[in-house]
């Protein structure tokens, strides 16, 4: 009994020293801080995106304040708002960044409209998927559709949509550039955000190939250019890409392109992202569990297996 | 002779990284660039001498009199916690200098496995005061051998091939595991063939 008391003293007493011993040292010992690093800290958004090139926030308001840092438009997610307080804290004007990107997937393969070569049933990554022949798809160029950017997104900015394609909804998007970073078919790409339409296709092989093994690729058909002149698409490469700095309507190619692969710039996410989790006051793991198996059966496409076997 | 064999023993043999696999994630997580490796590997020195010797005098003079040797581990907590947070404060208030190679280290080690587990080894092999501060700053130079070693090798990983799924952290495992392989050919042999 006797020793329990003991122990309860001793921890007691050692903590109450330390305690107030370290309360004494941090009044004596005081060192003035910048005020200006907290003040900072409350403007920029704290989503610790990364996206500035800094740890994270606290990181990018301590390199500002203490002027080690020169650019003070690097927060991208904050937008001219967060750049626009930076500047009325430093004392600088600061001009705003020119324009808001996001990002978008350019591919709307699947199951129901490409050629698959093989069955994939590892880890659900499409890191680990690219490893094999560059994935499953006959296209190499392709969404690869096992949402690594999706679990890479700070924002939850990315889902599958109705068709259980993956698509980014473009007003929750904050432009950090993780969803780039990680894919590995580069189908995820910048567009502006007053974009109307993108093309949503990445495969640059000749169009007897692209018809062969996907319905909704890009056949450089050059229809949307000659329907369209004023809307900067331009074929290179059997591959149409918009020119955004041109603003003229889009409309007449959106409606004739054959392949019909001129879709609107954002997405309506069905599963994960910000609107489930906005509706439900789900936890942001449950929600991305939710996203996985909600996602559409993967079908054995048996027609295509047997193709490509006779070939 | 003692003190030699001690810090044989902790720098190479029982290497506090490489043998007895304490203090990981500094290890890992720190060892990205050479630069902050070596200040990481200072601050884990210096902060493993002086728990050392602290924890040695709480042991001696606090513990042993009261019959309540059981409550070394949290004591030991307790004691390393305060001291690294009165040295951070310290060394921000005397040397910013220093504080600035250092201070953003010492908080990520203020409960770190290494530091708390060479002071129990200390005291397990009832080392004299000299002796536990030499263990703690033979364990630390010891661990800024294998950090420095490791972030080394990271640095020229980084510009190598390597399969996608093995960037970053799961070589950097691997690594360490050929390294603690590598380790094990100091064996207690050489400290008998060195110093009898």
């Amino acid at each position: 009994m006797l020793t329990i008391l003991f122990a309860i003293l001793i921890v007691g007493a050692l903590g109450a020293v330390f305690g107030i011993g370290l309360a004494f040292a941090s009044k004596v010992l005081a060192v003035q801080k910048d005020s200006r690093v907290a003040e900072l800290e409350g403007i920029l958004p704290g989503l610790n995106c990364g996206a500035c090139g800094y740890a994270g926030c606290a990181a990018y308001a301590e390199a500002i304040a203490n002027e080690s840092e020169q650019t003070l438009t690097l927060c991208s997610p904050g937008g001219p708002t967060v750049v626009e307080k930076i500047g009325s804290v430093m004392g600088v004007e600061v001009e705003s960044p020119t324009k808001r990107m996001v990002t978008q997937v350019h591919c709307r393969g699947g199951r129901d409209v490409s050629t698959y070569e093989f069955e994939y049933s590892g880890i659900q990554d499409c890191n680990a998927l690219h490893l094999l022949y560059g994935g499953d798809k006959v296209c190499k160029q392709s969404c690869l559709q096992l949402g690594s950017c999706i679990r890479v997104c700070p924002v939850d900015a990315i889902g599958y949509d109705a068709e259980g394609k993956v698509r980014v909804d473009k007003d929750v998007c904050i432009s950090c550039g993780k969803c780039i970073e990680v894919c590995p078919t580069s189908v995820m790409k910048w567009v502006p955000y007053d974009a109307d339409v993108i093309v949503a296709c990445n495969n640059t092989d000749p169009p007897k190939v692209v018809r062969k093994h996907c319905k909704v690729g890009c056949i450089g058909c050059s229809i949307c250019a000659k329907r369209s002149p004023e809307g900067g698409f331009e074929i290179t490469n059997f591959l149409s890409t918009i020119d955004y700095d041109k603003n003229g309507p889009r409309d007449a190619a959106v409606e004739k392109c054959p392949p019909k692969c001129i879709i609107p710039a954002s997405g309506d996410l069905q599963i994960g992202g910000a609107e489930v989790q906005s509706s439900e006051s789900n936890s942001k793991v449950e929600t991305k569990a939710v996203a996985v198996e909600d996602r559409p059966e993967r079908e054995v496409d048996e027609k295509s297996q047997t193709d490509i076997r006779n070939e | 002779m003692t003190y030699i064999g001690i810090i044989i023993t902790f720098v190479f043999i029982n290497n506090i990284i490489l043998n007895q696999f304490l203090g990981l994630c500094p290890f890992i997580g720190v060892s990205r660039n050479v630069e902050s490796a070596v200040g990481m590997g200072f601050a884990v020195t210096f902060v493993m001498s002086l728990a050392s010797l602290t924890t040695w005098m709480i042991h001696n003079v606090v513990l042993i009199p009261l019959g309540i040797e059981f409550l070394q581990t949290i004591t030991f907590i307790l004691v390393i916690a305060g001291l690294v947070q009165l040295v951070e404060m310290v060394i921000q208030k005397i040397s910013p200098p220093l504080y600035k190679a250092l201070g953003i280290y010492l908080p990520l080690i203020t409960t770190n496995c290494a530091v708390l587990g060479i002071a129990l080894i200390a005291v397990r092999n009832e080392y004299g005061a000299i002796e536990s501060f030499v263990a703690g700053f033979a364990a630390g130079v010891g661990f800024l051998l294998a950090i420095l070693l490791m972030s080394t090798l990271r640095e020229k990983l980084d510009t190598e091939w390597v399969p996608k799924y093995l960037r970053g952290t799961p070589i950097a495992f691997i690594t360490g595991g050929l390294m603690a392989l590598a380790f094990m050919a100091f064996d207690v042999a050489l400290l008998r063939n060195l110093i009898g």
